[in-house]
């Protein structure tokens, strides 16, 4: 057969749009209920309580322990059977990606709050600061300049983790890719190219995780 | 012990530049051996970046600095050959963390100068004894006061059998009343006629154990003389504000 | 649960297990050269090798593993380049891990302060004994905890090697599952396995790290 050559991917450009345009709108939506479950996830995290502390750190090691490419496995051929339910790729995909972005991002929440130093909240309190008032006046500025680079670095693990839904059949870039290989047998240019699309999203969004940090370093 | 008149380090129109700011605007310096020099001034007046110079931890713009007869830009000789002659102690002591108060001692005469491990320990634990801290060879920095690791410090910068030590604020980071234990020790290598470059605030140590002092200020020497000229009967105004600042 | 099938099974994890151990150690290994050579090259700042490696480095971490394996696998034959799918996975865990190592033994080295650094000069050590003596125990005890971790993260990275038919713990369990049906024994012995593998590394660095800490650095 003739060698289309990196014209493959002209050739097939929106149908590859399309799987991306899928990849990224799993992931944006794991991200943004991540956001929001992992403060509150980090928050529970910083308490004293010792049961507590002990549940919460279970859960964050079992996403720790266990690979991510498992627990879609779990979602997708497990819960469906148990439950008698049935269960798309993408929301297994997002029901995973959120439970661990929880994990993640409370896990970077609670490392930003414990980061204050203790006279940042003994100031606090000697003004008369209520517990509620501390949080929002003294800890969460403070902390949210750690939450920022630690959060958008998070969610270019999350992108790059997207990548697995293909493996529970989901039908994002990386499938409509292979759809592609299968009629043109083209695999050095298409996975080329998957690879340069993946750098062109996660590199701005990694190289500006690192300068926020250094900027709001001090 | 009075100074003999051979010449140990010969500093030539020392220029050092910070960015565009001149740290050093050409210093001229003898110093004899056994000789013991303060050098005093205001902070930021250069005094440590001139230590550090000499010890050839700071690049400088121009001059030249000549220890036992050679310059020590020369391209024959090997930097740290020199530092192996020249023993410098710093103001955060900076013992390395992870080596035990012998370990500090010994790495530097068995690695840089290939001495016989008998010897050096021998040396150390003479030393060790004679600063008081006989029984911590064993210790690590973390488990000693800051005194107590400015004094290894000093015996580690010893063990190297240095022609001459500089010692660039040895006291100021140490707590009040551990600043006399070090203190003494250097006042006894005084006596013994080691020659030494003080740079520090203490004003009565500088009074008794300097040979000479001089005071800079602003990247040059201000004054030099004698310390009880110095501290008796300053010749200069900049040397009287200085004085006048430590009394109170 | 079908007890007799998790029995009949065993042996077939404990040799995916293998598989995983075997590919995910050549791959951490290959990380940690590949890691080494990086941080030197850009902490001495060699001109030319300095601009490539972090090149490399962006490109490295952040692409997935998927893609890059996939492009070893499937892509490179093309070319005429066939590699084995043990071969593409070592290679894609080195090409990934290499770069997070590198910036691991970086942070290290360049968290070693400057008066060590001139303290060593000032006792006259030479470059290579200032490295060998002062500059590596030191980083490297810094480093620790980022060096497990990468370690945990690349054996991890394993199981997306199922997507090119190594035959480690997940390529296991979906093979099962496909031929069986007998989706909660498989799934359960998969998670298992991860908890056998990964659990020990995880406690055994976490004691390491408390123990070399302590050793060099006090609390």
């Amino acid at each position: 057969m003739q060698s289309l050559g990196p014209k493959v991917i002209i050739d097939n450009l929106p149908l590859l749009l399309d799987g991306l345009g899928n990849t990224l709108l799993i992931a944006f939506i794991s991200m943004i209920i991540s956001i929001a479950t992992g403060f509150l996830f980090g928050i529970l995290r910083t308490s004293k309580n010792k049961l507590l502390k002990l549940i919460t750190d279970i859960y964050l090691e079992a996403f720790r322990i266990v690979p991510i490419m498992v627990w879609l496995f779990i979602m997708y051929f497990f819960v469906p059977r148990a439950l008698g339910i049935s269960v798309s790729g993408e929301f297994a995909a997002i029901t995973i990606f959120v439970m661990w972005g929880t994990a993640e991002m409370g896990d970077i929440v609670r490392g930003a709050l414990e980061s204050l130093p203790k006279s940042q909240l003994e100031a606090g309190l000697s003004v008369g600061l209520s517990r509620s008032q501390l949080f929002i006046y003294i800890q969460l500025p403070q902390a949210i300049k750690r939450i920022v680079p630690g959060a958008i670095s998070l969610s270019t693990r999350m992108i790059k983790t997207t990548s697995l839904v293909v493996l529970i059949g989901v039908i994002d870039i990386i499938k409509r890719g292979q759809q592609v290989i299968e009629r043109t047998k083209e695999a050095f240019w298409i996975y080329g190219f998957l690879f340069v699309v993946f750098f062109i999203i996660c590199y701005p969004l990694s190289i500006s995780s690192k300068k926020l940090e250094e900027k709001w370093a001090n | 012990m009075e100074a003999s008149k051979e010449v140990l380090l010969n500093i030539k129109n020392l220029h050092k530049n910070f960015g565009d700011r001149g740290v050093l605007k050409g210093i001229d310096l003898v110093l004899h051996k056994g000789e013991v020099l303060v050098i005093l001034g205001p902070s930021g007046c250069g005094k440590s970046t001139l230590l550090r110079c000499v010890n050839g931890l700071e690049k400088t713009n121009q001059g030249d600095i000549i220890f036992q007869g050679k310059s020590i830009y020369d391209k024959d000789i090997k930097m740290r050959e020199i530092r192996q002659k020249i023993g410098m102690v710093f103001q955060s002591y900076d013992l390395f963390a992870h080596m035990t108060v012998i370990e500090n001692i010994l790495l530097g005469p068995m690695k840089s100068q290939k001495r016989e491990k008998e010897e050096v320990l021998a040396l150390a634990r003479m030393l060790l004894e004679k600063v008081g801290l006989g029984d911590r060879e064993n210790s690590y920095p973390r488990e000693l006061s800051g005194g107590q690791k400015q004094r290894v410090a000093i015996v580690r910068s010893l063990c190297m059998n240095p022609d001459i030590i500089l010692f660039d604020e040895v006291t100021a980071a140490l707590d009040p009343e551990m600043v006399r234990e070090v203190l003494e020790v250097i006042l006894n290598l005084a006596k013994q006629g080691m020659t030494m470059m003080i740079v520090t605030h203490e004003m009565n140590f500088a009074k008794s154990v300097a040979d000479r002092i001089i005071f800079m200020d602003e990247g040059v020497i201000v004054e030099e003389s004698s310390p009880t000229e110095f501290f008796e009967n300053p010749k200069t105004e900049r040397a009287k504000q200085f004085l006048n600042k430590f009394e109170y | 649960m079908n007890f007799e099938f998790i029995q009949k099974v065993i042996p077939m994890y404990v040799k995916a297990a293998y598989v995983t151990l075997y590919v995910g150690f050549l791959g951490i290994m290959l990380a940690v050269i590949i890691g080494l050579i990086c941080c030197f090259i850009s902490y001495f700042r060699v001109k030319g090798l300095n601009r490539i490696i972090k090149i490399y480095i962006e490109l490295s971490r952040n692409t997935p593993l998927l893609v890059q394996i996939f492009f070893l696998y499937f892509g490179l034959p093309q070319l005429g380049l066939k590699l084995s799918g043990t071969v593409c996975g070592v290679i894609g865990l080195g090409f990934l891990g290499g770069s997070y190592f590198s910036e691991s033994f970086r942070s290290g080295l360049e968290a070693v302060s400057k008066s060590q650094i001139e303290t060593g000069l000032s006792i006259g050590l030479n470059r290579w004994q200032l490295i060998r003596y002062v500059i590596l125990p030191q980083a490297f005890s810094i480093s620790i905890p980022q060096i497990a971790a990468n370690f945990i993260f690349l054996l991890k990275e394993t199981s997306i090697l199922a997507a090119i038919a190594i035959p480690e713990l997940v390529f296991t369990a979906k093979t099962l599952i496909g031929l069986y049906y007998k989706t909660n024994e498989a799934l359960l012995l998969l998670t298992a396995g991860y908890l056998v593998l990964i659990l020990p590394f995880s406690i055994i660095f976490r004691i390491l790290e408390r123990r070399v800490r302590h050793a060099e650095f006090g609390s």
